[in-house]
């Protein structure tokens, strides 16, 4: 059904070449940031609404600088300011932005799925930036762009994700992507934050609650946030969560010695990861950031024309 | 009185010429186990006689021919949503659908607004229905006042304005001790005491079934032993109190086995299911469509699987729809926001037939069974059976004819159905109550 959906919802319906073309794409606008005028043409005309249901510092920013880049023209509306806390309905909001003709919305909202069933009801393209605890699939873009720059392939690496799983869109899109192109995925936690269920998310998964066991070997860790914005309970005691589930120098050791060390952020140190590992060589955490602006060029891109 | 007018019946069987009469229909009355083709006659909206070659001058002939004649189907579980929520449906627009249904007589919820939790609401469905329904419509009343869970409701005045049971369905009545002695008033009141399963602790915030699928999506899950929890909390009340306990919308593999096991062991224990919980697992959810949205969740295939050898086995004796009306805009919101529940009274007995019958499961007269002498069990009532002398509530059907389900025809004011333009074999024809033909198929 997505399959003829002309936005980006998410990893999952993508097929390998689809996500390859955009990770080239992505490669040849990674080298014109370094360029003194690093503004391009190319959607020139263009209006891309990004609306944000849910608080966001990079990816908003990434998108509107993505759009810049690429001489659209972009709004950017957060929903404590907009009609939506006057009571209006998802539907009838994103009907008065798709009648002022915009060329595409990216959307980030905190229920799962509210971009597909928009998809369902509105003919624009809407540009998933991350739905409640399901997808973000430019995240996953961004991340695959940032191990690329380190890696010839993705097939065979072994790519431990750390952290909540349960409700980590990242680790979702993550997953996805990776498990397409061949790479080994550990998803750990501890058992509330670990559904079962998620070893049949995709091929390739395996799950562990144990972090060492996760680590050993691993090409790639990717460390998440523990979100309790999202938790309606509590789910592990915090007291003891950096103790089991915090990574730390000594876990580095343990994983291949050129491994990297990933965050979709924000960070906190101290709690999913010690300082100094978030400052540490192993870290590409701002690589990422800095992909992210490339990834989403190349995904405005090939959405809007 | 009714055995006086059944004696006068006997004695002068036909004292009237017949008002209408149905020829050649193949009837089927799970009651007795009658199968055969023969001809129904009525008048005085009863029944009086049944037999082959029956003729009448004057009367209105309906030809059944290649259909089945059947007691009027029952659907013990509907939400008609008035008082309250006339924008989701009537008793007027609800009795309407039932009867396109091939149902002559629906049991209504009692989470209306105000909830029917006394005698005046439950007197004002009553009156409302008469007027306005097509089909017979029985409320349930409310086991707590509001629904609250708290403190008892009027149950016996309500059974005296005509409730045939008491639930507080959507919320179940969580405090065991409460459930302990509401049940114990049911015995006192004869009325079942109907529970919709669901420790509200353990589904808390859940949109769909938990499982791979809810995982998947991003979902938060309603696991099944939410369900099972309640069933097992209720069939030791059950036994404690004495009190005769139905299941509603039972959905779960452990919930349909400790419904068995409390059955073996002498309970007055029965269960419905309802036909999207046979038809549908939660993997054929489209995704973040709202019309697949409702409490129990669709289930994973084991479960489905268990529901299915439960209606073999007998250990379910009715299939109830759960018809719960909900306006477009309601359910065109965010999965999350939505609420909970489908409409389900046109498409039962073609999901039935297309689930159940069509693939050599159950038989035509145990599905019949299911509509009719099932709830009709449980509920205590003298309904779902044809008899000379008794009331003609009939339901004629063909077992094979082929249509589309399109809401945008339904005779509900609400669309929310997940079965939106699927393709059946077999279907209502007539709907009869008390005599009269209250809806036909238009030929």
């Amino acid at each position: 059904m997505t399959a003829t959906v002309k936005g980006l919802l998410g990893i999952e319906e993508m097929g390998r070449q689809e996500i390859q073309a955009i990770l080239d794409r992505a490669k040849d606008f990674q080298y014109h940031q370094h360029e003194p005028v690093k503004k391009f043409t190319i959607l020139q005309g263009k209006m891309i609404v990004n609306l944000f249901f849910e608080s966001s510092t990079r990816t908003r920013t990434s998108f509107e600088i993505a759009a810049k880049r690429l001489g659209a023209d972009s709004v950017s509306i957060t929903a404590s300011g907009s009609s939506v806390s006057k009571g209006e309905s998802l539907v009838d909001t994103l009907n008065t932005l798709a009648a002022m003709r915009p060329s595409a919305i990216v959307m980030r909202h905190a229920a799962s799925g509210a971009p597909h069933f928009l998809a369902r009801y509105l003919e624009i393209p809407i540009i998933n930036a991350g739905d409640g605890t399901h997808e973000h699939p430019t995240q996953a873009l961004l991340d695959a762009r940032t191990i690329l720059d380190r890696r010839p392939s993705l097939e065979g690496l072994r790519v431990a994700i750390i952290g909540d799983i349960a409700h980590s869109r990242v680790a979702r899109s993550n997953a996805h992507l990776l498990s397409k192109f061949g790479a080994q995925v550990v998803l750990c936690g501890p058992p509330t934050l670990l559904p079962r269920e998620l070893a049949q998310l995709a091929p390739n998964i395996s799950l562990s609650y144990d972090m060492n066991e996760a680590i050993a070997g691993a090409d790639v860790i990717m460390m998440l946030r523990v979100q309790l914005e999202r938790q309606h309970e509590v789910l592990f005691p915090a007291s003891e969560y950096f103790k089991f589930y915090g990574l730390r120098l000594e876990h580095i050791e343990q994983a291949k010695p050129d491994v990297i060390v990933m965050h979709p952020g924000p960070i906190n140190r101290g709690r999913e990861l010690a300082s100094e590992v978030a400052d540490s060589q192993s870290s590409v955490i701002l690589n990422q950031v800095e992909n992210g602006v490339a990834v989403r060029m190349a995904v405005l891109e090939r959405v809007l024309q | 009185m009714s055995s006086l007018f059944s004696n006068t019946r006997k004695t002068e069987p036909a004292s009237r010429p017949f008002a209408l009469l149905i020829k050649n229909g193949r009837l089927m009355d799970p009651a007795t186990g009658r199968d055969d083709v023969t001809d129904v006659a009525v008048v005085d909206g009863r029944i009086a006689a049944i037999g082959e070659n029956l003729s009448g001058a004057g009367a209105e002939v309906f030809d059944a021919s290649g259909l089945v004649v059947a007691p009027g189907f029952i659907d013990m579980h509907v939400h008609l949503r008035e008082p309250g929520f006339e924008h989701a449906e009537t008793i007027e627009t609800g009795g309407k659908a039932a009867a396109a249904g091939g149902f002559t007589a629906i049991c209504c919820m009692p989470n209306t607004k105000p909830i029917n939790d006394n005698a005046t609401v439950t007197s004002y469905i009553v009156e409302r229905a008469r007027h306005l329904s097509p089909v017979k419509v029985l409320p349930i009343g409310a086991i707590t006042k509001n629904s609250a869970g708290e403190e008892l409701a009027s149950i016996g005045a309500m059974k005296q304005a005509g409730v045939v049971a008491i639930s507080d369905d959507g919320r179940p009545v969580m405090n065991s001790r409460v459930m302990r002695r509401a049940m114990e008033l049911a015995v006192g009141w004869n009325l079942p005491v109907i529970d919709h399963c669901e420790d509200l602790n353990l589904s808390a915030g859940g949109d769909m079934h938990e499982g791979r699928t809810s995982v998947s999506r991003g979902l938060r899950g309603i696991p099944s032993a939410s369900e099972d929890v309640m069933v097992a909390r209720d069939i030791l009340l059950a036994e404690l109190t004495g009190a005769r306990y139905h299941v509603a919308h039972i959905s779960t593999s452990n919930a349909v086995a400790m419904v068995a096991f409390a059955r073996a062991r002498g309970l007055k224990v029965s269960c419905e299911v309802t036909p999207h919980h046979f038809a549908l697992t939660d993997s054929d959810m489209g995704p973040y469509d709202s019309n697949f949205k409702m409490k129990p969740p669709l289930r994973g295939k084991r479960d489905l699987d268990a529901v299915t050898k439960g209606l073999i086995s007998g250990a379910i004796e009715v299939i109830a729809t759960d018809h719960a009306p909900h306006p477009g805009s309601e359910k065109m919101q965010e999965f999350e926001r939505c609420p909970f529940g489908i409409t389900g009274l046109e498409t039962a007995l073609a999901l039935s037939l297309e689930q159940l019958v069509h693939t050599g499961h159950i038989s035509l007269m145990r599905l019949i069974e299911l509509f009719t002498t099932g709830p009709a069990r449980v509920l205590g009532l003298d309904l779902g059976r044809l008899r000379v002398a008794g009331e003609a509530d009939i339901t004629i059907f063909d077992p094979t004819r082929p249509w589309t389900y399109d809401v945008n025809r339904t005779l509900s004011k609400s669309k929310n159905s997940p079965f939106h333009m699927r393709n059946f074999k077999g279907a209502p024809v007539a709907t009869i109550v008390a005599g009269k033909i209250v809806w036909r198929l238009d030929a």
